[in-house]
């Protein structure tokens, strides 16, 4: 136990909270001033077809003189994005050099991972291709998960117990937190499309809602997360059952968390399956989806405060 | 009357039974079912659950006069077993099989048939694209089928089309995974039937046979012949315990940091000797049963004398532990005692104070400041030849033993390498010293393997339907002046966006010059599937 580390592991997560508030008014501006470029821009695009060629040149070429006021808040959103990404980081690796272990050992290790986790996927989603239309939807959530762990879920650095001290762990939980970073990404965007599609349907289109792809475009974007996520979360439950068996003899023992895992795991292949139905409309799949985010968070709160358990391991 | 004129098709017995089937299989009914089982799997992470905490589960009814009975009448202590979830599974289990099967049947045949014909007018569909070429049609063709390459079926017709389909590994990937979902379920029917799991306490120095009667508790699945366990041994020869006593915090202090226990085992009687560690999350397999290291507490080394010297009682007496701190309960059971039997019964405290509103309780988990704190019970141990447990007193026909000279109840506090005389020359009772016991789980399920590759077969058929694209290409040469017309086509059965690139790529294959211009200017919205491509 190195108590200066975990005392820097500390200062870097509120850095990552002053950066993120950054980010999050970068992105805000850039919403609220990109839209008149981004229209601009987008005209053209539209008619191009068939052939990429032209299309490429013409987007670039028109577009460039208007964007400036709103593509230099999405630059300096990006940038505070993967500074706060970096810190973040940075605190996990200082918490685990402390305690001499992966730090994935409690709630709030957890909420910084998934923290972690989220912003470094919407951050390499960014480079490759631009969703800066994403970023205050992203790095608020974020901003406000780490609040909590902070104030709420804030636990002292310290060894394992026991039944924690595997190499599962590591497995079992890292798959989860990214599973959960990426679960989150795609609730993020199933609620925009929601309420996008809300308002095309009222035929009512606010300002800020004109930067952000079309809900069809949204509802896809929203799949594809989700299937990323959600062979993700399989894994996750197939190395818990792995790793109880060695720990806790049975590889299923219907514990609050694990059945909170299952029904997780239930409702979003609910989601895939309502999908591919037909006559279930998108709407409705992507509110299953919700509801799947929605068991996420009960499952890392209320089941991990409240409810009686083998995981009873929150360290609070 | 309009009424009459609606006439309800008549359903026969038949047409019924497969009116039902039908609703049944259909993906809506799964989905509902789907929806429905996270539903009726919730209550049992509201509530305690028999199988896995009997005792919170009996303390919850007992604080719940009214609802309580109602909850465990109606299934809410066993959900997992309860008729309601049990019929919620097999119906989705059920809807699964009857919706697989015959997709299993298309599937072989499309596997078998050649991919689809060139439609009539390959410019209706989303995505296509028109090139010119000076080549002859074949070429062109076969620059085609080298770019599509190894994972498309091709097919080529008059040496002027080419049809081509990929993808097929998405439905063989979709069965695959409900297939390996009826295996997981197969494999813990399988693992509850023929399988079982036994508890039991072993202080350090004793030694544990698999016998049935050995256990304190134990479950086995109807198919389980219990003299028939494997006959292995294992003797505790020591077991290390530590805690956290550096940090501080909510949750931490005292907190177990690691359990080792050294064992020997023996395969059978007379069998050699092999020697293994045993932890937590390191089992020891033994053949036919797997050994875990679940728990741990304390067993004091007690000894009792009658007034003459006679030991009546001596050995390491397991006290279980009731919280963090392992305040640990227990009895000591003397039938040897006379004229009556005595009973000790009271607590064991690792680090023990007298606390003003609790009485005794211990403060911390490590052994650091050891004492018993008893009281004495004398009469008849076990009336009847009532059976109890031994951690337990069975009072009913005892009588509380009196300090000597005066009306308070005795009570013993005894620490360790101390003897305390018993009033009325009833004889003495000694602490020798402090033991451990380990809580050993010991588990035999015959499915594991089967179930683990069944998910394991899930994942992979999972991430196969979720990743491969169902893919369909098409082109046509058509000869023209000087040359020839080339339309590529491509169809998806779902959301594809790499499809428009594709279709770009084949077409800058087969043409010498892509001419977005011959798309006729109406269907220019059509394609715009072809937005965001990068030459
Ligand atoms: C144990 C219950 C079931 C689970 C957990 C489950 C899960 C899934 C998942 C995760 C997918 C992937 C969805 C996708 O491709 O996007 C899927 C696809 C599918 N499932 Fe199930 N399923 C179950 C039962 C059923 C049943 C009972 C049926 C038949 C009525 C069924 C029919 C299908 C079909 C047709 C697809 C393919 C959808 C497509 O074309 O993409 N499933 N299932």
């Amino acid at each position: 136990m190195n108590t200066t580390l975990a005392l820097y592991a500390n200062y870097s997560i509120y850095s990552a909270i002053a950066v993120l508030t950054l980010a999050m008014l970068a992105y805000a501006a850039y919403l609220a001033r990109a839209i008149p470029a981004r229209e601009v821009a987008r005209t053209p695009e539209r008619v191009l077809v068939g052939a990429g060629a032209p299309a490429a040149q013409v987007e670039v070429g028109s577009g460039a003189a208007a964007v400036d006021a709103g593509r230099k808040m999405a630059g300096i959103g990006r940038s505070f994005a993967w500074l706060a990404t970096a810190c973040i980081g940075v605190s996990m690796v200082l918490r685990g050099l402390a305690v001499h272990r992966p730090p994935l050992g409690n709630l709030y290790e957890f909420v910084c991972a998934a923290a972690f986790a989220a912003m470094l996927g919407f951050c390499v989603w960014n480079q490759r291709r631009d969703v800066s239309w994403l970023g205050t939807f992203v790095v608020t959530p974020v901003l406000i998960m780490l609040l909590l762990a902070v104030k709420a879920f804030y636990t002292e650095a310290s060894s394992l117990m026991p039944a924690l001290r595997s190499y599962w762990l590591t497995i079992h939980v890292s798959m989860a937190t990214i599973s959960v970073g990426v679960f989150t990404l795609g609730a993020i965007v199933a609620a925009l499309y929601l309420v996008l599609d809300r308002y095309a349907r009222a035929g009512h289109t606010p300002r800020w809602v004109r930067v952000l792809p079309s809900p069809a475009e949204l509802e896809r974007t929203s799949y594809s997360l989700h299937i990323v996520a959600f062979p993700l979360w399989t894994f996750t439950v197939i190395a818990g059952a792995i790793w109880a068996r060695q720990a806790w003899a049975s590889y299923w023992n219907w514990d609050p968390k694990e059945v909170w895992s299952f029904i997780i795991w239930v409702v979003y292949a609910a989601f895939l399956h309502a999908r591919a139905t037909s006559g279930i409309t998108r709407q409705k799949a992507q509110w299953i989806a919700l509801a799947g985010f929605a068991c996420i968070i009960v499952n890392y709160t209320i089941v991990n405060l409240y409810f009686v358990g083998q995981h009873s391991y929150s360290g609070m | 009357m309009p009424a009459q004129t609606i006439t309800q098709p008549r359903l026969g017995p038949v047409g019924a039974a497969r009116w039902a089937w039908r609703q049944v299989t259909s993906m809506r009914t799964a989905l509902f079912l789907l929806l429905l089982l996270a539903v009726a799997a919730l209550p049992g992470s509201i509530w305690p659950q028999r199988s896995i905490n009997p005792a919170r589960t009996a303390a919850y009814i007992e604080d719940h006069p009214t609802l309580g009975p109602w909850l465990d009448r109606l299934g809410f202590f066993e959900v997992y077993a309860s008729p309601w979830f049990s019929a919620v599974y097999l119906l989705l289990f059920i809807s699964l099989v009857g919706c697989v099967l015959p997709r299993i049947r298309v599937h072989g045949r499309m596997l078998r048939m050649p991919p689809p014909r060139v439609p009539q007018r390959l410019e209706r569909l989303e995505h296509h694209a028109l090139a010119r070429t000076t080549r002859p049609a074949p070429e062109v063709l076969a620059t085609v089928r080298e770019a599509l390459g190894r994972r498309y079926r091709v097919a080529i017709k008059d040496d002027s089309s080419l049809s081509a389909e990929t993808g097929y590994l998405r439905e063989t990937g979709n069965i695959a995974f409900h297939l390996a979902l009826i295996g997981i379920l197969v494999g813990v029917a399988v693992g509850h039937i023929y399988g079982w799991k036994g508890d039991v306490i072993v202080p350090v120095g004793s030694t544990f046979a698999n016998t049935e009667s050995r256990y304190d508790t134990i479950q086995y699945g109807p198919r389980v012949d219990p003299d028939n366990f494997a006959p292995f041994s294992l003797t505790l020869d020591k077991l290390t315990v530590t805690f956290e006593d550096q940090v501080g915090g909510r949750g931490q202090f005292g907190s177990p940091r690691d359990f080792v226990a050294e064992v020997t085992t023996r395969s059978a009687p007379g069998a050699a000797a092999q020697r293994h560690t045993l932890k937590v999350n390191h089992p020891v397999e033994m053949d036919g049963a797997t050994v875990f290291l679940l728990g741990n507490g304390y067993a004091p080394v007690i000894t009792v004398r009658d007034k003459d010297g006679k030991v009546l009682y001596s050995q390491a007496t397991p006290f279980l532990s009731r919280d963090n701190n392992y305040t640990s309960s227990g009895a000591v059971k003397v039938p040897a005692a006379r004229p009556k039997q005595l009973g000790f019964f009271g607590n064991f405290l690792p680090t023990g104070i007298i606390s003003d509103d609790q009485g005794p309780i211990s403060i911390f988990p490590d052994a650091k400041n050891p004492a018993l704190a008893l009281g004495l019970f004398e009469g008849d141990l076990a009336p009847g030849g009532r059976a109890s447990s031994v951690y337990t007193l069975d009072t009913a026909a005892m009588t509380q033993v009196k300090a000597a000279g005066s009306d308070e109840v005795l009570r013993l506090w005894i620490t360790p390498g101390e003897t305390v005389q018993l009033p009325d020359g009833r004889g003495s009772i000694t602490f020798d010293r402090v033991e451990r016991w380990a809580g050993l789980s010991i588990r035999h399920d015959p499915a594991k393997d089967f179930t683990l590759a069944s998910a394991l077969l899930a994942l992979a058929a999972l991430i196969a339907q979720l990743t491969i694209k169902r893919r369909r290409v098409f082109v046509r040469v058509t000869p023209e002046n000087a040359g020839s017309r080339v339309v590529v086509a491509a169809l998806s059965k779902t959301d594809d966006e790499g499809l428009a690139g594709l279709v770009q790529r084949l077409a800058a294959v087969a043409g010498d010059r892509i001419d977005p211009d011959d798309v006729p200017a109406g269907e220019q919205a059509a394609a715009g599937g072809a937005r965001g491509i990068r030459p």
